[in-house]
C-alpha cells in the first residue's frame, strides 16, 4: 500500500511551548487514520502542518506526494479539509455554499449529488446560521468532498455533537472511505477512534506515544478483562474449581465475576461459557468488560483522558 | 474567473440580505436628500456659493455613502469574515485571496454607485436637478474616491484585532468625517480653528472633488484633491496587503 501522507520528525514550537515534537508517521491509501489525545496534545497543530496552514519548524512532510508549504495549491486542489474552527457567512444558504465552493476547483464533484448523499436535500435553502451542529458538520464534510479528493482531513469532527448526530457522522465517514478515499482525522473521543479508525496514533504532550490498530493497542495492554454473569442456583464447588483455573473469581450473592489478563489465545468469554454449558448450568445476564483505548491511554500516560 | 463571478454574485446577495448596510447605502442618503429639500427648499443659497441646496447635496451625500461603505461595510465584512473563521475556511481551497478581496470591492463599489444613482434620480425627479458636468469625469472622480476609502476600510480591518474594535474605530472616525468634511454643509460656517481640522479629514477631498465635478469644473481645478485621494489609495493598498491575515 502506498503512503498518502509521510511525516518525519515534525516539530512545531509556539514561543516557549513545544506543540509538536519528533512526530513521525505514515498514512496509507484507503485507511481511516486517527490522531487521538487530550486537548492540547498537538493533534490540530500536526494536522494543520499537513494541510499547509502552518509552517513546521523542523521535519519533513509530504502529503499526496507534495510538500504542503511549497506546493499548497496542488494540495488544496486534491485534498478536502474540514477545520476544527471555521464558519460560513450566517445568511449564506446551503446550496449557495456548495455552488460557490465548487467553483474553486478545476474538477469539482457534483454538489447536487453530495447534497443528497449527506442528507442535506431538505436543508438546501436554509441559511447557515439556522443549521444544527450536526447539519453544519455534514455541510463541512460535503465541502471537503467537493474536490473529489484522494485524502480528506477531518479535525475534531464530532466535538459538540449529541450522541445520535455523532453516530450519523461516523456512518458518513465510513461511507467516505468506502468510496476509496483516505481519511485522516483527529479526535479526543477514544471511543470514536476505536470505532472508526483502522489505525490510531495516540498523542500526548506533542509526541506520539503509541501507534497501531485499536485492537493491537488494546491487546498489547496488560489489563484485566472480566466476564460477569448471574446464577440462580448458586455456585457449585465443581464449577468454582473449574472457573478458578481460568481466572480469579469474585462472588457476590448470585453474581459471579471472572477476572483474567487480556490478550489470551482463547477468548475468556468462550472458555467461561463452554464450562457453564458443559456442566449444564443455567446462567443469566452474561456480559463482558474489556479494556478499551481509554485504558491504553491511561496506562501509557498515567492520566485520565477526560477533558 | 468563474470563481470571481460566483463570489461576486454571492457577496452581492449577502450584502442585500443584511438590512443595516443596505439601508445606510441606499435609503439613508435619500432620506437626507428629502430632509434638506424640506428644510431649505431648492433655492440658490449663498452657503454653497449660489448653488441650489439640492445640487450641492447630491455630491455631498454621495461622499457620505462612500464614507459609510468604506469605513463600515468593507471593514466589518473583512473583520467579521476573519474573526468567524470564514476566511480560514476559504484558505483550505485553491481560491486566490485576491478573488476574495476583488469580489468584496466590486460589490461595495456597485452598491455605492447604486446609492449615488438613486440620489441623482430622486434629485432629478423630485427637485428637477440638472447635471451640468461631464458624466465620465464624475464617474472617474467617484471611482477614485470610492477606491481610496475602501482601501482605508481594508487598513482598518487589517490593523484592528477584532471586528468589535474595528467597528468602534470606524464609528469614531465616521461622524467627525461626515460633519467636518462639508458633506452636509460647507465648512465655511465653522469656526476657523475647526476649519483647519477639516484639511486633515480625507472625506473633505472627496466632497470638494465630487462637488466640483458635479458642477462642471475640470479635473485640473482639483489636483490637490486627486493627489490626496490617489496617495491614500496607494498607501491603502500597500498597508492592506501587508496587514492582510487569514485568521
Amino acid at each position: 500500500m502506498d503512503a498518502i501522507v509521510q511525516v518525519e520528525g515534525l516539530r512545531k514550537v509556539y514561543g516557549a511551548t513545544v506543540a509538536v515534537d519528533e512526530v513521525s508517521f505514515e498514512v496509507r491509501e484507503g485507511e481511516i487514520f486517527g490522531m487521538v489525545g487530550p486537548n492540547g496534545a498537538g493533534k490540530t497543530t500536526t494536522i494543520e502542518c499537513l494541510e499547509g496552514l502552518r509552517k513546521p519548524d523542523a521535519g519533513t512532510v509530504r502529503v499526496l506526494g507534495v510538500d504542503p508549504q511549497r506546493d499548497g495549491q496542488t494540495l488544496r486542489e486534491h485534498a478536502g479539509m474540514q477545520l476544527q474552527q471555521s464558519n460560513l457567512p450566517d445568511r449564506m444558504k446551503v446550496w449557495e455554499a456548495l455552488d460557490l465552493y465548487a467553483s474553486f476547483y478545476s474538477k469539482a464533484a457534483d454538489w447536487k449529488v453530495l447534497l443528497l448523499q449527506l442528507g442535506l436535500e431538505e436543508k438546501r435553502n436554509a441559511p447557515f446560521s439556522k443549521l444544527s451542529g450536526g447539519q453544519k458538520q455534514r455541510l463541512f464534510i460535503a465541502l471537503a468532498l467537493l474536490p473529489d479528493p484522494q485524502l480528506v482531513f477531518l479535525d475534531e469532527l464530532t466535538t459538540g455533537l449529541d450522541p445520535q448526530a455523532r453516530h450519523a457522522i461516523w456512518d458518513l465517514v465510513r461511507d467516505v472511505r468506502l468510496r476509496g478515499k483516505t481519511v485522516l482525522l483527529t479526535t479526543h473521543f477514544m471511543e470514536e477512534a476505536e470505532r472508526l479508525c483502522d489505525r490510531v496514533a495516540i498523542l500526548d504532550h506533542g509526541r506520539i506515544v503509541a501507534l497501531d490498530t485499536p485492537a493491537a493497542l488494546i491487546h498489547s495492554l496488560k489489563a484485566e478483562e472480566r466476564v460477569i454473569f448471574n446464577l440462580d442456583g448458586g455456585l457449585s464447588t465443581e464449577l468454582e474449581r473449574a472457573l478458578s483455573t481460568v481466572g480469579r473469581l469474585e462472588v457476590q450473592g448470585g453474581q459471579v465475576t471472572v477476572h483474567a489478563q487480556n490478550g489470551r489465545k482463547v477468548p475468556l468469554v468462550s472458555e467461561v461459557v463452554s464450562m457453564l454449558t458443559g456442566q449444564g448450568i443455567a446462567f443469566r445476564d452474561l456480559r463482558t468488560e474489556q479494556p478499551n483505548l481509554e485504558d491504553v491511554f491511561l496506562s501509557l500516560t498515567g492520566r485520565e483522558m477526560r477533558e | 474567473m468563474k470563481s470571481l463571478l460566483k463570489m461576486t454574485w454571492m457577496e452581492a446577495k449577502l450584502y442585500l440580505r443584511e438590512p443595516v448596510p443596505a439601508f445606510f447605502t441606499l435609503v439613508f442618503p435619500l432620506l437626507y436628500l428629502f430632509l434638506f429639500g424640506i428644510i431649505s427648499g431648492n433655492e440658490p443659497t449663498p452657503q454653497f456659493g449660489g448653488l441650489r441646496t439640492i445640487d450641492a447635496s447630491i455630491p455631498g451625500l454621495t461622499a457620505v455613502i462612500i464614507c459609510i461603505t468604506g469605513l463600515m461595510s468593507t471593514t466589518m465584512t473583512m473583520s467579521i469574515y476573519r474573526e468567524n473563521g470564514i476566511l480560514r475556511r476559504l484558505r483550505t481551497t485553491p481560491v486566490n485571496p485576491l478573488v476574495v478581496l476583488a469580489a468584496q470591492v466590486i460589490v461595495v463599489f456597485v452598491m455605492t454607485a447604486l446609492g449615488m444613482l438613486l440620489l441623482i434620480a430622486a434629485g432629478m425627479l423630485v427637485y428637477h436637478v440638472t447635471f451640468e458636468g461631464d458624466a465620465f469625469s464624475l464617474l472617474g472622480g467617484f471611482t477614485l474616491s470610492s477606491l481610496s476609502f475602501f482601501a482605508l476600510g481594508f487598513i482598518l480591518a487589517g490593523i484592528m484585532p477584532t471586528a468589535r474594535s474595528a467597528w468602534v474605530v470606524g464609528m469614531v472616525l465616521l461622524y467627525p468625517m461626515m460633519l467636518l468634511s462639508g458633506a452636509f454643509f460647507t465648512v465655511d460656517i465653522l469656526p476657523a480653528a475647526v476649519r483647519k481640522v477639516s484639511a486633515f479629514i480625507p472625506l473633505t477631498y472627496v466632497v470638494n472633488l465630487l462637488r466640483g465635478l458635479w458642477t462642471g469644473q475640470p479635473w485640473g481645478d482639483h489636483l490637490l484633491d486627486i493627489g490626496v485621494l490617489a496617495g491614500m489609495l496607494v498607501l491603502g493598498v500597500i498597508v492592506s496587503v501587508k496587514t492582510f491575515r487569514w485568521e
